[in-house]
């Protein structure tokens, strides 16, 4: 099977315009007779059902949290891109798409990444209209900040809870569709499986998880907003119950994995305290616009602070060692995520690290100086109030300990132009799919894909298939023998995991999963390691089907066997993420291999072998994966090494 | 208007709008008591009191009084009510004084002992000077001006637990009045978060001189009837 | 540290609970009180008992899906924080802790400490939103609104719907959560065109939905972990009464 992106042809910045302009659409009285189902209901979920649900499709919306709003978009805090240049400051559609192709290291789709910069826009208007209080100047006017990865400020932001807002604007417009009857809501509600029908997506197999009851819904098309497998590693920054089956379902339904090894490492979190810790809290990459990164210069002095001999704040600033700033004159501390990650990890690695030796400082000492206190804590109040409530140190007085945590996946569902899968029907939006952050992500990026896709682009492109649907009628799941027999089957790898009866907790074999992970497909890969981390996997992955123990019944609500039935998926999907990252031969963006590096540490791609979208298809249990590769052809720009030293 | 009262704001709107007017009457009756304070012949208080028995535009709000004391007590009656049953299953542990302040959380039984004490207090008063009269306010009565003073103060002076009844009603009044103050007023809209500090160091300034000064006027005449 | 946790245990909705209790060892003061939780259930689930159920998903206090009562508090010992941002190190060793659900009509328990608050998208759902259709919009900064307006606004907006307003009133009254998101519309100009309409129906569903009414105790705000303000519904009260002198 060839990969075909459906990329309209002409010039980079009338694609997206000549597509919407010649794509066919469904007329509005047709637009009711289809049912749309919808899995997830963060940014892209939410966003793409109410759009859904306003144009008059029949949509059903599922998640698994107890309502809608807690998605976990709504953790995300420093903000939302777009190209809106009310700074003046020189931003355009073309700046934003660039620095995005270059942020994600060649390794994006040009036309999908000019698409995005396109409608950013419209998402802040949207938002605007909704009633989103963004940050706003003494004008009235919208305020912005700089993010890393860019030379202008086009990042809108609603204090640091900038994903919340955004989110529950798109919550308020989902539930007026559902007042509306428009859209109906499944909460408590999981994805099981994917009914594919002749090849072709009809509906999901669902769990509610209060009753355990399983159901049957068709679709005549299903779209897929359930983020990304950050989880993968057991601690990140994702929530407890963010999970990567509907994801995997569809894999092994046919839809490709795309780059799967390219996982975003968030430099600023809070360090880990312990071995009962369950997930680890970022602080806001907009820290970076007036916190300084540094270690101390001297082993010595390192040592005394990680014994508690010498205080930070004791330390005089030629004592100290602000890397990013030495190591990237021209971008400093806001250097991109990647970036900044593999130097914290390399300072720490080479024994400069603070607090347990894994943590670096981000010290706030000058901007408080300049700025006076006042302003830090009008622009981070709440940041630094979490910080003290987690770590019990005040940041104002002492520097904030941070250091890199998994964040965000880049990779996920292969898609086309139009965000659907290779099975056709079956489409994926947000973090969910692969397509516009390459191999590494901006800042404040996630929620502006997620809102494009939900609101401005999967609206349309699911038209142009919805088009060709128009004779096949609802069905009827009981009546389809296709329904029943995913039910019995999701049904039947419930009870294999009930009748193990083992001796391990689920949360044990996951944590053995994520420590795996970290180790060998962490922040640093090589060859040996990665090899050496598949085959741990397995075993993890046996002993879990041998040994895993799930108390209670199937029948109500049992949250061993849902965590069970997501990190089952986890320990294949933490293979194939090895596998692609063994198969990468180059270091990008946030896939590093040591053996692909410059002489001065910098990460060194390869791409004329490797550029490429590397997609996997599932061919059964047992069977080697298949990869299939996209590759990249820049026509619009020239693909450089990245460079954020000058 | 239907749909409005029977919404829970709207309830509440009554209790509020009611309980501002009560508190405005406490004022005027505060300000009339304390002529016997100030004036130990009893002539400034029994003027006053007269005054307040005959003037027509007094006589016009009495019943407006009346009606506000019944849809006070009534709607609070049903809020309480209803809001007991918003809760069906009790919490084993609950820390409320964390929280909220004591007479906050229990308005309706500082409201009940206001109102037993107002039986008592109108039963004592008002009830023999409108209606079934009283030998003590013939005494010396000129012009048709009652001997309200006699009454009141002889009242005081022979029963120290009617002392201790009205100080501790006053009481009662006085923590009830702390929170309704503000309460008044957030419940109508009217309040933000400057208001609230002003609206809540006026309301407890009104309730200590509200409170303080109805108990001080029983503990006065009697003390003054000892020395 | 050593602990001894009474914790109510429910099986489904319509089974009569009780408090079961567990003892606890060796648990690390820097752990958040959702850690100490998972410890036990890991203890629960290898002596095959069945583990504790309570809501949790972002544990970084913006979600709004934990909802304990601790001690006698919502959320526990510990100002402007949820659940999941609790730490152990505002117990002592050797402390027992009582944990129960929220407690509400409005609130039905669905297990052990899992309660329904399928209310709160209702009473949103009535008319918490403004109705503007995707793409239907104006430039961003065609609607000017001064930074005061905008700020109370996001003040208001703030609020995760963790419930613990209805958890902790005495009424378990939902006003502050029902006039977060009316202050936050009505401070703003895009929401002016539907503040009669959405004043009253989001008032009456709440009224519906068997949640008490408010008598300005003030407990919501202090147990906010949001901190969200009095001064909102002060001015939902206004909202609401304005809306009711429109015809």
């Amino acid at each position: 099977m060839k990969l075909n992106a459906k990329i309209p042809s002409g010039p980079l910045a009338e694609k997206w315009s000549t597509y919407k302009s010649t794509q066919h659409l469904v007329n509005p009285a047709n637009k009711r007779k289809f049912d749309i189902i919808v899995v997830g209901t963060g940014l892209a979920g939410a966003s793409a059902a109410a759009s859904l649900g306003e144009l008059g499709f029949k949509v059903k919306n599922f998640c698994y949290q107890d309502s809608p709003r807690r998605a976990h978009s709504i953790a995300a805090q420093g903000g939302i891109n777009a190209a809106k240049n009310y700074q003046n400051d020189g931003d355009s559609v073309y700046r934003l798409f660039y620095d995005t192709i270059k942020g994600g290291d060649y390794r994006s789709r040009e036309a999908n990444v000019y698409r995005l910069a396109e409608v950013s826009n419209r998402i802040i208007d949207q938002c605007v209209g909704q009633g989103v209080p963004f940050a706003r100047d003494y004008g009235g006017y919208l305020d912005n900040r700089s993010f890393g990865g860019a030379l202008v400020s086009r990042t809108f932001y609603a204090r640091g809870q900038t994903g919340q807002q955004l989110l529950l604007g798109a919550y308020g417009a989902l539930n007026r569709q559902i007042a509306a009857g428009n859209v109906k809501m499944y909460t408590r509600t999981e994805m099981m499986d994917i009914v594919v029908i002749d090849g072709v997506a009809r509906g999901i197999i669902s769990r509610n998880l209060e009753t355990g009851a399983l159901e049957a819904h068709f679709g005549h098309a299903v779209v897929l907003a359930t983020g990304g497998y950050g989880n993968v590693y057991f601690l990140s920054t994702n929530a407890m119950g963010s999970n990567a089956s509907a994801a995997w379902k569809a894999y092994k339904r046919g839809a490709f994995f795309a780059n799967p090894a390219f996982v975003q490492i968030h430099p600023t979190c809070i360090p880990v305290h312990g071995a009962s810790q369950s997930k680890l809290t970022l602080m806001s990459e907009s820290l970076r616009n007036d916190g300084r990164i540094w270690v101390p210069k001297e082993k010595e002095d390192a040592e005394k602070i990680r014994a508690g001999k010498l205080k930070p704040t004791d330390l005089p600033d030629e004592k100290r060692d602000y890397y990013l700033e030495r190591r990237y004159p021209a971008f400093g501390n806001l250097v991109p995520r990647d970036v900044a990650s593999r130097a914290a990890k390399e300072r720490c690695d080479a024994g400069f690290g603070v607090g347990s030796g894994q943590a670096v400082y981000l010290d706030f000492k000058d901007s408080i100086n300049r700025l006076g206190q006042k302003v830090i804590e009008e622009r981070y109040g709440n940041l630094f109030q979490m910080y003290e409530k987690i770590v019990d140190e005040n940041p104002y007085k002492t520097p904030m300990m941070i250091y890199p945590a998994i964040h965000y996946a880049m990779g996920g569902l292969w898609v086309d132009y139009e965000l659907q899968t290779t099975v056709p029907g079956l489409f994926a939006i947000g973090e969910a799919n692969f397509s516009d952050h390459g191999a590494n992500r901006l800042g404040a990026s996630a929620l502006m894909q997620g809102l494009a896709d939900g609101y401005f682009v999967l609206p349309y492109t699911i038209q142009n298939y919805l088009a060709g649907q128009l004779n096949v009628p609802r069905m009827d799941p009981a009546a389809k023998p296709e329904f029943k027999n995913a039910l019995d089957a999701v049904r039947s790898d419930i009870d294999k995991l009930m009748n193990i009866k083992g001796k391990r907790t689920v949360d044990s074999l996951h944590k053995d999963l994520g420590l795996i992970m970290w180790d060998h497909v962490g922040m640093g890969r090589n060859k040996v390691g990665l090899e050496a981390g598949i085959k741990k996997i397995r075993e993890v992955r046996e002993t879990f089907w041998q040994d895993v123990r799930i108390p209670g019944t199937a029948a109500g609500m049992n949250i061993e066997l849902e965590k069970a039935n997501r990190v089952a998926d986890f320990l294949e999907l933490g293979e194939l993420l090895a596998q692609d990252a063994l198969h990468r031969e180059e270091s990008c963006g946030g896939h590093f291999r040591e053996e692909h590096q410059m002489d001065d540490g910098e990460a060194r791609r390869n791409d004329e072998k490797f550029k490429y979208v590397g997609a996997w298809e599932y061919k059964g249990p047992g069977k080697a994966d298949e990869l299939h590769k996209e590759h990249l052809d820049y026509e619009f720009i020239e693909v450089k090494t990245r460079n954020y030293k000058e | 208007m239907s749909n409005f009262l029977n919404s829970s704001i709207g309830k509440k709107f009554l209790v509020s709008i009611s309980g501002l007017f009560l508190i405005t009457f406490l004022l005027v009756h505060l300000v009339v008591n304390s002529m016997i304070l100030f004036d130990s012949t009893g002539v400034l208080f029994n003027q006053a009191a007269h005054f307040m028995g005959t003037n027509p535009i007094i006589k016009f709000v009495e019943p407006v009084l009346a009606i506000g004391f019944i849809l006070h007590l009534l709607y609070a009656g049903i809020v309480t009510l209803q809001n007991q049953q918003a809760r069906p299953v009790d919490y084993k542990k609950q820390h409320s004084g964390n929280s909220s302040k004591w007479a906050s959380r229990n308005m309706f039984i500082l409201g009940s002992l206001i109102l037993i004490f107002l039986v008592i207090h109108i039963s004592n008063f008002f009830w023999k000077m409108r209606f079934t009269g009283h030998e003590l306010l013939e005494q010396g009565s000129t012009d048709g001006v009652e001997n309200a003073y006699l009454l009141v103060t002889s009242l005081f002076i022979d029963w120290w637990w009617i002392d201790i009844v009205y100080v501790l009603g006053a009481v009662a009044l006085g923590f009830h009045l702390s929170h309704a103050f503000w309460a008044g007023f957030q419940t109508l809209g009217l309040s933000n978060i400057k208001w609230r500090k002003r609206l809540d160091f006026l309301g407890l300034l009104y309730s200590i001189l509200v409170a303080g000064g109805f108990a001080l006027i029983p503990v006065w005449v009697k003390i003054a009837s000892m020395l | 540290m050593d602990l001894t946790l009474k914790i109510w245990r429910q099986a489904d909705r319509k089974a009569k609970g009780r408090f079961e209790i567990y003892s606890i060892k060796n648990i690390s003061p820097d752990s958040s009180f959702l850690e100490m939780l998972d410890v036990l259930n890991e203890q629960l689930v290898r002596d095959n008992a069945e583990p504790v159920a309570f809501d949790h998903d972002c544990r970084e206090g913006i979600c709004g899906m934990c909802s304990l009562f601790i001690n006698g508090r919502a959320h526990g010992p510990d100002e402007s924080i949820t659940t999941c941002q609790l730490h152990m190190r505002k117990f002592r060793d050797g402390d027992t802790i009582v944990i129960e659900p929220w407690r509400a009509c409005g609130f039905p328990v669905i297990k052990d400490l899992i309660v329904d608050r399928n209310a709160f998208d209702k009473i949103l759902q009535a008319g918490g939103f403004i109705s503007v259709n995707t793409n239907s919009v104006q430039d961003g900064n065609a609607i000017i609104i001064p930074k005061e307006k905008s700020d109370e606004a996001m003040d208001a907006a703030a609020c995760i719907g963790c419930g613990a307003c209805v958890a902790t009133c005495k009424n378990s009254s939902a006003m502050l959560f029902v006039a977060s998101k009316v202050s936050q519309l009505a401070l703003l100009p895009q929401g002016k065109p539907e503040a009669v309409r959405r004043a009253k129906a989001m008032v009456a569903k709440m009224d519906e939905l068997g949640f008490g009414g408010c008598t300005n105790t003030g407990a919501c705000e202090v147990e906010c972990p949001k901190n969200i303000s009095l001064a909102h519904i002060a001015r939902l009260n206004r909202e609401f009464l304005l809306a009711n002198l429109k015809p």
